[in-house]
């Protein structure tokens, strides 16, 4: 799809003969994110559409105790420092960040008196600057009023290397300052066409100064309120021990009208992920319990008590497998897997396309993921209608042994093929996980029957995921043939994301193997789309390029994906909460309610 | 004895330096990094990461970092986690409760069960009564607590919807009912783990009974004249308890350990269930603490038992 086919659909989207909702999902289907098809919309002067989420409580309070099951507990309540997304919802009990990202990619304003647009002035024309009006009369839980100072601390806090924030990556580059007690501008160094990284969503969580100034840079660990938060949130802080429990009451100057309904919050944690669904679908001890990793077969059958069940949010999460372009068994300069060698097998690209065809992701979906992991040829999701015609996948034995044949792979007396002496044998890894080791039989099945021997390998998630430089079975020294795991794109916006293709990541010794681009597969023209598209301001130029990118990856079958993984929750039948699979869980816990 | 416990306390120390030495080598050796979730994640750029590492010392070699920990340790610095950013002392500290009351009560659980059962029995040897506390003690201690922790939570929270399963710290619940929601908690791991302790105990209480109760003195007791009632009470159980004093001491250290476990199961708040965490997530400053924490115990109750075995027993000299 190019700019101009984006363009048209805008345009019936504009005059009603697409719904809103209609366009998003094409756009994810065509590996875009929902808040960038938003951000495209909003460019181009679409309102944004109501929310189907209705808050119905008409006063604050009277809902009693509101009961959370995260099975891995929120370790530190300071959102700079909150590593992983249990800190993250942990922290979103009390702090706010400006805007946060619905379910169709929009954003909707929590801090913020409005989303800045071109028509309202917020955005420049030249993509240098965006300008935030902040909310007025917003307490912090302390009595304190919030104003301008507190986000431009932000920035401060979070921007310094000495304090070390894991948010640092959203705030170095920009600048921040204050116009007067509501309002603040955001300044680029170079024409930024995603602007809301910084104060939103899940990295956008504000701290309040007058508690974190002394705190700033080296002594960031020793502030006490990293433990006890002072948010603006919906519920104030009363207790917590890391790993175990966070506990909050109503906070009665809640700036947001008859919010919030439950008048505590505990959020629960430790434990595993089945034992926790049990506490909300079987026993209700629990309203809700976050990442569900259960296999779908459980779910069900934990659903027929009837008390409630598991919700399914798509975001990006992809289970796809990796094709190595350099040889991973000889040493090039003592270098296993080096950008100087090339790998004997896959750089055919009649196996890559066999390859692809021998992944029966249909069965992976049925036997193994059920609604947990739904089967995608694509960097595409949902639904249905839109499984996208010209990047359709298949699985084909009989058409793999034909592709191969013709490549010249001829089967041997074993009923392994082989070419020019070298036989069609490959390594798979993946990290220790019972569906992965499922998928590896089913793949490893299929290629029996066109000849490919497949030797499969599992590595223990902790060695492979980890950075550790002297290890061998990291999954960035990729020192095999293929490699299967989940790719996770946290972020509203694809190009930090995309930039796992760009020859500039490859991992290497030299950097050690702290690059991005694992597959080592290096292409002129996806390095030139990409940064034509890192300085593209126009959202719907921008967006055709990265389907261009999409199209690149997938065409070339740099990696096969497999099934694309949704969230999944567990919530009690009565408890109504609005979850995005763009942000927190948590992102909108104001308008959590329990129908009676 | 003054003498004894200063010579026994001074062995200790070159034992625990050993240990923690032992401990901080595996744990250095172990793969694994404390910030892996940072390195997953592409929008965490790669030199807040190593940043992470210089400001915590995780890059320096493992014989400067155990120094550095060793010489901490011996001022009262205990660090802080990796993960949380809070002190370790005060995480520990903030979980030793609860793992205290749980263990506490399973052992007492474990001795009101255990020794009238073996003091019983062992007055009826070989008697059908006999028999079946022979049996059930059999299967108690072979059933591992993981295993029974699930069934008493199938049973007693799935089907029969009894209990609550998810235990927690700070219960909302004021006055009595507040015990009641304690009790109601705090049944089935008390239960897992005491049943399971009671199941050894029960065999040893019942052959260090028999062992005295064939004694000389014993039938003397008897043929005083004396009632059965007194000659097991006063004669027989008060010097069989000897040996079964020692093994409570010494298997303290043991339930430490399964309580490891059940708190992961039941999501008790306890140091076991901290451990666990901590392993997951790579946090060496935590893991280091706990399982030294765990070493000092098991010293400290060797230590005890055999104090209270000569106390006990004043044939038993300490030289």
């Amino acid at each position: 799809m190019d700019e101009q086919a984006l363009r048209g659909l805008i345009a019936q989207v504009k005059v009603g003969k697409l719904s809103r909702r209609a366009f998003v999902q094409r756009m994810v289907a065509l590996g875009l994110t929902a808040p960038m098809a938003g951000q495209m919309l909003s460019y181009c002067g679409v309102a944004q559409a109501k929310s189907s989420f209705q808050y119905k409580p008409t006063k604050r309070g009277g809902g009693g105790a509101l009961k959370v099951l995260w099975w891995q507990g929120a370790t530190l309540l300071n959102p700079h420092f909150a590593v992983g997304t249990k800190d993250q919802e942990g922290s979103r009990i009390f702090y706010e960040p400006l805007a946060g990202w619905n379910a169709d990619g929009e954003l909707v304003p929590m801090l913020a008196a409005e989303i800045p647009s071109r028509q309202n002035g917020g955005l420049a024309a030249d993509g240098m600057s965006v300008t935030w009006k902040l909310k007025q009369g917003v307490k912090w839980h302390d009595g304190k009023p919030f104003t301008a100072d507190d986000a431009v601390f932000n920035w401060e806090y979070a921007s310094d290397p000495a304090t070390s924030a894991v948010t640092i990556g959203s705030y170095k580059d920009v600048k921040v300052q204050k116009v007067d007690d509501y309002t603040i501008v955001v300044r680029f160094a170079k024409p930024t066409p995603f602007w809301a990284d910084a104060f939103v969503g899940t990295r956008g969580m504000l701290i309040p100064k007058h508690l974190f100034a002394d705190y700033k840079g080296g002594k960031s660990r020793e502030a006490p309120a990293n433990l006890k938060p002072v948010g603006t949130g919906a519920y104030k802080f009363v207790d917590f021990k890391p790993g175990d429990i966070v506990k909050g009451e109503l906070n009665p100057n809640y700036h947001f009208p008859n919010r919030p309904y439950f008048d505590t919050i505990e959020m629960k944690g430790g434990g595993d992920a089945i034992s926790a669904a049990r506490a909300v679908l079987q026993t209700a001890e629990y309203d809700y319990a976050w990442n569900m990793q259960v296999e779908d077969e459980i779910l069900k059958r934990l659903e027929k008590a009837g008390k409630g069940m598991a919700v399914i949010t798509p975001g990006s999460n992809i289970e796809h497998i990796q094709l190595n372009n350099t040889d991973p068994w000889n040493e090039v300069d003592g270098e296993r897997s080096s950008l100087k060698s090339k790998h004997p097998l896959l750089t055919d690209p009649a196996v890559r396309q066999a390859l692809s065809m021998l992944v029966d992701r249909q069965s992976v979906q049925d036997h193994i993921y059920g609604r947990t992991g739904i089967a995608t040829g694509n960097f595409l999701n949902n639904p249905e209608r839109f499984r996208s015609k010209n990047t359709k996948w298949e699985f084909n034995i009989e058409k793999a042994n034909q592709i191969l044949e013709a490549a010249g792979w001829k089967k041997g007396s074993d009923g392994i093929r082989a070419k020019d002496g070298k036989k069609l044998k490959i390594a798979y890894q993946t990290s220790i996980n019972t569906p992965r080791q499922k998928t590896q039989a089913i793949v490893k099945q299929a290629c029996q029957k066109a000849g490919i021997e497949v030797e499969l390998k599992s590595v223990v998630a902790s060695v492979f995921f980890s950075s550790d430089v002297a290890n061998p079975d990291t999954y960035t020294k990729f020192y095999c043939d293929i490699q299967m795991y989940t790719t996770t794109m946290p972020q509203a916006d694809p190009e930090v994301f995309m930039n796992q293709f760009t020859s500039w990541e490859v991992a290497t010794k030299a950097n050690k193997w702290q690059g991005r681009n694992i597959t080592r597969w290096r292409n002129e023209e996806y390095d030139k789309t990409y940064r034509t598209a890192a300085a593209e301001l126009d959202p719907v130029k921008r967006a055709a390029l990265f389907i261009k990118m999409n199209d690149l990856v997938i065409n070339n079958r740099v990696v096969i994906p497999v099934v694309y993984r949704p969230r999944v929750a567990a919530i009690s039948g009565k408890l109504r909460a609005e979850l995005s699979g763009w942000d927190n869980d948590l992102w909108n816990l104001k308008d959590w309610y329990r129908e009676g | 004895m003054g003498q004894y416990l200063i010579r026994r306390l001074l062995i200790a120390i070159p034992s625990l330096l050993g240990i923690s030495i032992v401990l901080f080598t595996v744990l250095a050796l172990a793969p694994g990094d404390p910030f892996e979730e940072l390195a997953t994640n592409p929008a965490i750029p790669p030199e807040v990461r190593t940043a992470l590492r210089v400001k915590f010392g995780l890059d320096d070699p493992v014989a400067v970092r155990y120094v550095r920990w060793i010489t901490a340790m011996a001022h009262g610095d205990w660090g802080f986690s990796f993960v949380s950013r809070v002190d370790v002392d005060k995480l520990i500290l903030q979980r030793l409760p609860t793992t205290l009351f749980v263990i506490g009560s399973a052992q007492i659980l474990a001795i009101l069960i255990a020794i009238p059962v073996g003091v019983f029995v062992a007055t009826r040897p070989y008697s059908i009564l006999d028999q079946i506390a022979n049996t059930l003690a059999f299967v108690g201690f072979s059933l591992p607590t993981f295993f029974t922790g699930l069934l008493f939570i199938l049973l007693f929270s799935i089907y029969l919807d009894w209990l609550p399963f998810v235990y927690r710290s700070d219960l909302s619940a004021t006055g009595w009912h507040w015990y009641w929601e304690q009790v109601r908690q705090a049944i089935m791991p008390v239960a897992v783990l005491g049943l399971f302790q009671a199941a050894t105990l029960v065999r040893f209480v019942r052959s260090a009974v028999l062992d005295v109760i064939r004694l000389d003195y014993v039938t003397t007791a008897r043929a005083k004249g004396l009632s059965e009632r007194r000659v097991v009470v006063k004669h027989v159980v008060r010097n069989a308890l000897i040996p079964v004093v020692t093994l409570v001491a010494l298997q303290m250290p043991a339930i430490f350990g399964g309580a490891i476990i059940t708190e992961q199961i039941f999501r008790i708040p306890g140091i076991g269930s901290l451990l666990i965490s901590s392993i997951l997530a790579n946090d060496t400053p935590v893991i280091m603490a706990v399982t030294f924490v765990f070493a000092c115990l098991v010293v400290l109750f060797n230590l005890i038992a055999d104090i209270l075995y000569g106390w006990l027993d004043p044939r038993i000299t300490f030289r």
